[in-house]
């Protein structure tokens, strides 16, 4: 039998109100493996990711981290969980209120328990991975530029070295040459860490460059899903509409046509 | 005709106590984060500055004046029929059981409410309350637990200081315009003074804190969309702390009367 999935998603359902989002949704995602979910804006990419870390709950099926099952756990039990995950939200989503090394050693401070002079320490080591220098630990978050918030992101995300890291759009609303920087850092951080990294995403470079596989989400299910190399030779109409950004092709989006 | 002016009625209805409910639940929530563990002292003490310290002048300035014009307008109504000697009495009275809790509840209501639903509803639309949960931190337990006790347990403090502003503003006018004596005044104003009426009014300005660190919690954490969310969020914040404390007065005035 094969080894126990990392992340599983089994037949998960969401819907808000009568638009349903998830439909049947089914995903795995191996140890040590870095999959990209690629779809267009609306069709339930953040929302999978919400239900995975228990910010939504979905209205029928499972999610598995490691086997087990916390669909519906919550309190202290998701806590356990969520200890060992990082996130990189798509605005970076620092802590205005905190100074850019007290938003990097946050989870180590408050979950962790860790020491602060300790834990500015590491963060002062997470944020040189990220190529940012021991000057900046002391500044407000507002002050830093987009892309050096993203990387205070990615240096929280890391910091605590989750066994699993998710990426919310990491490029969007990047300079192409801060979005290749990105990646080069999301590469070499998760190789490090030896994580399994789930990103969201609709740059098409982005994702080939980070993944290692890919599945392209359509109206809340999985409707392709391959190794990131064969993108391009798969011959699967969605893929093929998707990569090449075709108006016309099986994926139909809600627009009135003037 | 008719019956879309019931339905109209029957709709405000339910969802007034659909609010009713979500507000219970939150206070629910909320209440248990305060008495469990982990708790964030460093947290409430920088509450207790904010809400507690530095709303001194604005409860100072409220309670000087209250007590200077209690005092003025008492004089005009009481010197009709001879009874000038009330003045101390009334004026004490009235501030410490009456006016200094519900002026100063206002107040902090449109420094501090909005200020906490501002805080809270910016974060939660720039996604901080969410990264707060996936660096495993308890959102209740990290923003709502120590602005509540905060609330609870400062503004009694407030209201005690407020009071002695006041009597002093009055014994000032009284003095210094109404040419009363100031030994008399002063005599007057202990004599029939009772434990019980100081204690009302910090009773009452112990809820009244918790009201408002309540609604502002409740409204910034609720709030959606962008910056016009959380406007709609500091306006309903203020609004509801007003009218709470309005209502809950008169029924906390019952209460404590005997």
């Amino acid at each position: 039998m094969a080894e126990t999935p990392k992340i599983e998603l089994r037949n998960v359902c969401k819907s808000f109100g009568k638009k349903v989002i998830l439909d049947n949704l089914n995903l795995s995602i191996a140890k040590g493996e870095s999959l990209v979910v690629i779809g267009g804006s609306g069709t339930g990419k953040s929302v999978m990711l919400k239900c995975i870390l228990g910010l939504l709950k979905p209205e029928s099926g499972e999610i598995l981290i490691d086997g087990e099952d916390i669909t519906n756990s919550s309190g202290h039990r998701r806590e356990q969980v969520l200890r060992k995950t990082g996130m990189l939200f798509q605005y970076a989503a620092l802590f205005d209120s905190l100074t850019v090394w007290e938003n990097v050693a946050f989870g180590l401070i408050q979950a962790h328990g860790m020491k602060r002079k300790e834990a500015k320490d590491i963060a002062i080591q997470k944020l040189a991975l990220v190529g940012l220098g021991p000057e900046l630990a002391d500044k407000r978050t507002a002050e830093l530029s987009v892309g050096m918030q993203k990387r205070v992101g990615l240096a929280r995300a890391i910091a605590a070295e989750p066994e699993i890291i998710f990426f919310d759009e990491p490029t969007t609303g990047l300079d192409p040459i801060m979005g290749d920087v990105i990646d080069n850092l999301i590469r070499d951080c998760t190789q490090d860490l030896g994580a399994t990294t789930l990103t969201i995403s609709h740059d098409m470079e982005s994702a080939q460059k980070i993944a290692d596989r890919i599945a392209l989400l359509y109206k809340g299910s999985v409707v392709w899903a391959g190794l990131a190399s064969e993108i391009h030779t798969c011959g699967d109409p969605y893929v093929e509409q998707f990569v090449h950004g075709d108006v016309d092709g099986p994926i139909k989006l809600d627009i009135l046509k003037p | 005709m008719d019956r879309n002016f019931l339905a109209t009625i029957g709709r405000v209805f339910i969802s007034f106590m659909a609010a009713v409910g979500r507000i219970a639940i939150f206070t629910g929530q909320a209440l248990r984060h305060c008495v469990i563990p982990p708790y964030y002292l460093r947290l409430l003490g920088k509450q207790m500055m904010d809400i507690g310290y530095y709303s001194l002048p604005v409860v100072g300035m409220t309670a000087l004046f209250t007590g200077m014009v209690l005092a003025l307008q008492i004089y005009v109504g009481s010197s009709r029929f001879n009874a000038e000697s009330a003045v101390a009495t009334i004026v004490v009275i009235g501030l410490t059981r009456e006016l200094a809790p519900v002026l100063s509840g206002l107040m902090i209501a449109g420094r501090v409410g909005a200020a906490i639903a501002a805080e809270i509803g910016t974060m939660r639309v720039t996604e901080q309350i969410d990264a707060l949960v996936t660096l495993s931190t308890n959102p209740f337990k990290y923003l709502v637990a120590p602005r509540l006790i905060a609330g609870l347990v400062t503004l009694p403090f407030l209201v005690l200081i407020g009071d002695i502003i006041g009597v002093s503003g009055g014994f000032l006018v009284a003095t210094e315009k109404l040419g009363f004596n100031a030994g008399n005044y002063l005599n007057n104003t202990f004599e029939f003074l009772e434990m019980r009426d100081v204690v009302s009014g910090l009773i009452k300005a112990s809820v009244f804190g918790f009201i408002v660190t309540l609604m502002g919690c409740y409204h910034g954490f609720n709030s959606t969309g962008g910056a016009q969310g959380v406007g709609k969020a500091t306006t309903n914040a203020v609004v509801s702390s007003f009218v709470l404390i309005l209502i809950s007065d008169y029924f906390l005035t019952v209460l404590l009367i005997d």
